[in-house]
């Protein structure tokens, strides 16, 4: 099992750190992890992303050219990441705040409203746990399980409240890729 | 113990601490002040340690001698433009014969460059740097658990050979995070530092230390660089390292280290599911260069070339063709700057080479 995987969008909507969750939560099952944040000019400019790898097999490179998954949280991730994903991959668009469709046919896309999600829990910082969650259902990467042992590790115990909040986001997230292969 | 995910260049300043570091001094610079943030947040907090922000780089390698002279363990680190600043103590420091450990992180250059990883410093950390007739043993990791390996032998090795050893990472080993362990290493025998600078007693009986880099005497500077060149001659001896992958029965031998011949890895990867069998010599030592293994590789009758990949414009591939020394054809692949080559790229280049 080898898992390549690029999450962008911009400063704030919290890629780099469902980058993280995942990284932390193949480790947690076993497998070899790496997480790989852009840190150039481009990250001062608002926009972040990050290359996670996720492998039964040691590591080769950390550095992810095409991709398995590219998950686009904002338009302007979409326009430079679509063309990363390799033929049979993953895409993954924030349907809420992207207005422009797919243009690939040779890779599975998915539509995420994640902000949305986010609106109805009535708290619009989880739509990027609703993405983390669509990636899951969609890969089977790792367990969700392990997503929120990593999450309860970054939040701390003062606030483990949090983590039911999230848990629904991820959940709701899952439902809607499971909507769509329907 | 468990694995943790840490960045390396939280991974790095902890291992130093584990191995023993207890001096840091340092001056911010992008890509690396992940690392006098750790140890400023740690040393303090530790019997004896002292964590220092200098006033300049050239301040904080100064320090550095200071502390080294003292018998303590301690490091500094930079990045590129920050370790050019540093060479003139980093060339005390090898005359006077002192142990320290000095970390790199490589951005693109010349000058001020760029905040992007690189491989530019080849040159500058293998070759001396400084002035005068001197080496650093110069350690390069590939991986977030093999640099805080490499700390505990950086500084052991230093104490050994009492001279300054440099790890030299490119800013992607700095800023990834990956899962590590720090497990027990094996102790290695250290001598003891008589000639540290610890106040003198003239009752105790023991000589006078004195700690220089000043030999007017013709002859005295003579003896001081033939003891240099006798350690470093030990050093070539003794302390290689390097990993072969995949180069058994090869047709081409790529030499790469640090985070390049992690990608390196996936090219080799994707010419075997083409048919074309590629192996990889990464040198651990960048100085002790691991020729005899090199060649050793390259002895073998599949063996059809070699090529280089970095991003530089091609610093190591002069090592590697003075090694080869015309024995088989070499290549150089890469860019100087800042430009990190794609695992796809490579291994087209290795095909399109090939047919050609």
């Amino acid at each position: 099992m080898l898992w390549t995987n690029i999450f962008a969008g911009f400063g704030g909507q919290g890629v780099l750190l469902i980058g993280q969750l995942l990284a932390y939560a193949g480790m947690y099952e076993g497998k070899n992890v790496s997480w790989l944040p852009s840190y150039g000019p481009e990250m001062r400019g608002g926009t972040a992303n990050c290359s996670v790898v996720v492998s039964d097999d040691p590591i080769a490179s950390p550095c992810i050219n095409m991709a398995n998954c590219v998950i686009a949280m904002n338009r302007p991730s979409l326009d430079k990441f679509e063309q990363n994903v390799l033929p049979g991959g993953k895409l993954f668009i924030n349907s809420s705040i992207i207005d422009k469709k797919a243009t690939r046919t040779d890779i599975d896309v998915y539509y995420v409203p994640c902000n949305e999600i986010a609106d109805s829990l009535n708290n619009p910082k989880v739509g990027n746990m609703a993405m983390l969650g669509a990636y899951l259902e969609a890969t089977k990467a790792v367990d969700s399980k392990s997503v929120l042992d990593a999450l309860l590790y970054k939040l701390g115990e003062k606030k483990a409240h949090l983590i039911p909040l999230n848990e629904q986001a991820i959940e709701l997230g899952k439902q809607s890729v499971r909507d769509q292969i329907k | 113990m468990a694995k943790k995910l840490m960045k390396g260049s939280e991974a790095i300043p902890e291992a130093a601490i584990q191995a023993g570091c207890r001096f840091f001094f340092g001056y911010p610079i992008t890509p690396q002040n992940d690392i006098p943030e750790y140890m400023s947040a740690r040393l303090p907090k530790i019997e004896g340690g002292c964590f220092l922000q200098a006033e300049s780089e050239v301040a904080a390698i100064n320090m550095v001698y200071g502390a080294a002279a003292a018998g303590a363990r301690v490091m500094t680190s930079s990045s590129s433009p920050g370790v050019s600043l540093k060479q003139e103590g980093i060339s005390y420091i090898a005359g006077a014969e002192l142990p320290c450990v000095i970390c790199n992180m490589m951005r693109g250059g010349p000058g001020l460059g760029s905040i992007q990883p690189s491989q530019g410093d080849y040159f500058q950390a293998t070759k001396g740097g400084g002035h005068g007739d001197y080496h650093l043993i110069v350690l390069a990791p590939s991986s977030v658990q093999e640099a805080v390996d490499l700390m505990h032998t950086a500084f052991d090795l230093a104490d050994i050979y009492r001279t300054p050893v440099m790890l030299l990472a490119d800013g992607i080993i700095g800023q990834m995070m990956e899962p590590v362990e720090f497990h027990e290493h094996e102790k290695r025998e250290l001598p003891e530092k008589p000639w540290a600078v610890t106040g003198y007693d003239p009752k105790s009986g023991r000589k006078r230390s004195i700690v220089n880099s000043l030999y007017i005497e013709v002859d005295e500077l003579q003896e001081m660089n033939d003891r240099l060149q006798a350690r470093y001659k030990e050093i070539q001896e003794k302390e290689v390292m390097v990993e072969k992958y995949n180069t058994e029965g090869a047709e081409v031998i790529i030499c790469a280290y640090g985070t390049v011949a992690r990608i390196c890895k996936s090219a080799i990867a994707i010419c075997a599911e083409k048919g074309v069998k590629v192996g990889l010599i990464r040198p651990i030592t960048l100085w002790p260069f691991p020729e005899k293994e090199l060649n050793e590789v390259m002895a073998q009758d599949s063996v059809k070339r070699e090529l280089t990949v970095e991003i530089s414009a091609g610093q190591m591939h002069e090592d590697v063709r003075l090694a080869i020394n015309g024995a088989k054809p070499t290549d150089f692949y890469g860019k100087p700057g800042s430009y990190t080559p794609t695992a796809e790229e490579i291994a087209e280049y290795i095909l399109k080479t090939r047919e050609a």
